[in-house]
């Protein structure tokens, strides 16, 4: 073979490879750039223990993460006064604040959860602010009473930053994430379906479309079903041991799977990667995950679900039940609700009950 | 340019149909049409479809294949309300589950696992019998029986998965549902009941098989095509006339790793690696649940898992129990 021949060859090699590797970007680019992952190791080299973060989305929902400033301060002399118990009529929890202070709140609350609708949206167009003829305004008060109690008897979860209306409202009446039990599925009564085993098997937005059962919130955040599954006193089966199936796994798989997205944080966020059962070696955040699925349990139990008799139809979910909480609804997707910050300082009302004087 | 650089099969023979050398199974069943030359088919293998032997156990195979199949997939529909638009979005994530832990080893009303049972028991004598026709026509032809052990390797963990270690723990329930992302989701619980199946030895020999088997497939098969053009292709000739392309192939690993298979133990190999695929797997999944139930702790005990320092030592159980 002439060695012009050779050449021709290599060039020709060299195009095709070029070539080839021109369509490799250009579908690449169809697909995304390569996503830029912040990876941060958490645990002892080797084991597998980072938590990663898109920088790219975390910048592009900044806003929507920002806690809002203070509407404004107060001066000492405004503390003071008579309160608005005292002043206005049917003040129920928020009686003993001081006029100033209440009506400082009145207004953050509308910012915070009603910006379009304003005022009217729980004390009517009328503007009779005694009255309880809305439902909006019942539902209100008793949110006041829930976050007071988040704020004072859970601060194995919320810690000294709290959590105000803003944490799950972010501006809208209804936050963006919450949840209703399952409809129960007609066609799964039929004969011959196989199995009617619920809400299994179907794309769950609950479960990241995985085919885990998609009620899971029913079970753990409204019922108190066991979420412990493995078996950590022995390596070996025990005559009495009562663990888990590979049924009741996927259903505690299906709220990890939850608690992942809602959070935006991966499984050794809070589990030791070699032995998620283990408590030695966990992340201390899966202490503060621990309490806030208690936490869930009782605000759906206690707070949310009784409220249903108080909403309308609309407001209610396919099987008639009240929307309720979980973990994306303050977090929505991220580890700590606004990054932290503690803006219910801002507003002593929210942090405790407080007694008419 | 040289055939052997293609990526498809470059020769096809044409000519009259291939009967097939005489064999001595008086019983067998005369084979079924006239055969026929396929273009397509001669990309990939040999062009020539047919006779096919149906056989006894062939057909009941057939049979009892197709209606454990369809049962799934009626299953489906149905869970789709009929719908095809559905079953076909859909189609992925549906699936036929088996019957709940209650009902232990009973067997639970059709549509509570009732429609699985019976799905799988067609499965099961569908691939029962095909496992007999592998090992019956090898007889036919006086071959080894070496397929019908390789393919009863993938039984074994089929067996185990489907009835040993459902009877052993004394349910159903334990069995793998019948589903495309389902049997994934199911095999993902499975590792985080058990104490994560990574720290079972029998999986870990097991993917070793299995990566294995993909490695020596791509060396021999490589070995094979870059020889070819010496004969190379007529490698089985080659075991025992050693030519120059059996020569230049062991040559080439001698000087690439220092090490050569020859060309008869390739084969074996390659056998053992994807039969102990199965084997160890089979292995590791009966010993799951029934010996030992959480891998982690086993592997702890044994010496086989490392401790590492606890970075995080005031972390304790809010409950306080050992989980």
């Amino acid at each position: 073979m002439s060695r012009r021949l050779e050449e021709m060859k290599l060039n020709s090699f060299i195009i095709k490879v070029g070539i080839a590797f021109g369509l490799f970007l250009v579908v690449l680019g169809g697909v995304g750039l390569p996503v830029i992952l912040d990876k941060t190791q958490t645990g002892f080299r080797g084991t597998g223990m980072f938590v990663s973060v898109n920088e790219t989305i975390r910048e592009e929902e900044k806003q929507f993460h920002a806690a809002p400033e203070v509407l404004y301060e107060l001066t000492p002399e405004e503390e003071e006064g008579p309160t608005a118990g005292e002043i206005y009529e049917n003040v129920q929890v928020l009686g003993h604040l001081s006029d100033a202070r209440f009506t400082r709140l009145m207004a953050a609350v509308t910012e915070w959860v009603s910006p379009e609708e304003g005022c009217a949206y729980c004390h009517g167009e009328e503007g009779n602010f005694a009255s309880d003829d809305l439902y909006t305004k019942v539902v209100s008060r008793r949110m006041f009473q829930m976050t007071q109690t988040i704020n004072s008897q859970w601060q194995d979860h919320v810690g000294n930053v709290g959590v105000t209306c803003y944490t799950c409202h972010r501006g809208q009446p209804v936050p963006a994430n919450i949840w209703f039990e399952e409809p129960v599925d007609e066609s799964n009564d039929a004969i011959g379906v196989g199995w009617d085993g619920g809400s299994q098997n179907r794309p769950g937005e609950n479960v990241a479309l995985a085919t885990l059962p998609n009620d899971h919130f029913t079970a753990f955040l409204l019922n108190d079903n066991n979420i412990r599954l493995q078996n950590m006193d022995d390596a070996l089966p025990q005559r009495d041991g009562d663990y888990g199936t590979i049924k009741s796994t996927e259903w505690t798989y299906g709220l990890m799977i939850h608690m992942s997205e809602g959070l935006g944080v991966n499984c050794v966020f809070c589990h030791n990667s070699r032995n998620f059962g283990a408590w030695e070696e966990s992340p201390p955040q899966r202490v503060t995950a621990w309490h806030g699925i208690r936490m869930a349990r009782q605000l759906n139990v206690e707070y949310l679900d009784p409220l249903q008799p108080v909403y309308p139809d609309i407001r209610l979910g396919e099987n008639g039940d009240a929307p309720k909480a979980n973990c994306a609804t303050c977090h929505a997707g991220i580890n700590k609700p606004l990054y932290g910050a503690p803006m219910a300082n801002d507003y002593p009302a929210l942090l405790q009950p407080g007694s008419l004087p | 340019m040289a055939q052997y650089q293609n990526i498809f099969t470059q020769i096809q023979v044409r000519g009259h149909i291939e009967e097939g050398v005489a064999h001595d199974d008086s019983q067998a069943w005369d084979r079924t049409g006239p055969g026929f030359f396929s273009y397509i088919v001669g990309i990939f293998g040999n062009a020539q479809i047919g006779p096919i032997y149906l056989g006894a156990y062939g057909v009941v195979s057939l049979i009892f294949g197709t209606l454990g199949i369809n049962i799934i997939g009626f299953n489906f529909l149905a869970q789709v309300d009929w719908n095809i638009f559905e079953f076909i979005r859909q189609l992925f994530w549906l699936s036929l589950e088996p019957p709940a832990p209650e009902y232990g080893l009973s067997f639970p009303p059709m549509n509570q696992g009732g429609w699985y049972m019976l799905s799988s028991l067609f499965i099961l004598i569908s691939v029962i019998t095909w496992w007999i026709r592998t090992y019956r026509r090898a007889i036919a032809l006086n071959m080894g029986t070496h397929v019908a052990w390789a393919f009863a390797s993938a039984i074994w963990l089929f067996l185990v998965l489907g009835l040993f270690r459902p009877l052993l723990l004394g349910s159903w329930s334990e069995m793998v549902p019948y589903g495309i992302f389902s049997h994934l989701d199911w095999t993902a619980a499975f590792s985080i009941r058990y104490g994560n199946l990574f720290y079972n030895p029998f999986h870990a020999l097991s993917i070793v098989f299995l990566y294995g088997s993909a490695v020596l497939f791509a060396m021999h098969g490589a070995t094979i095509l870059a020889v070819s053009r010496f004969g190379g292709d007529r490698e089985i000739d080659q075991i025992v006339n050693r030519g120059t392309a059996s020569e230049r192939a062991a040559l080439f690993w001698r000087w690439c790793m220092g090490f050569n298979a020859s060309m008869e133990s390739i084969h074996r190999w390659a056998w053992w690696f994807a039969v102990l695929t199965t084997l160890t797997g089979g292995i590791g999944i009966l010993l799951t649940g029934t010996v030992v139930d959480n891998w982690y702790l086993w592997a702890v005990k044994h010496d086989f898992a490392p401790s590492y320092p606890d970075l995080y030592p005031n972390v304790v159980d809010p409950l306080g129990g050992s989980q």
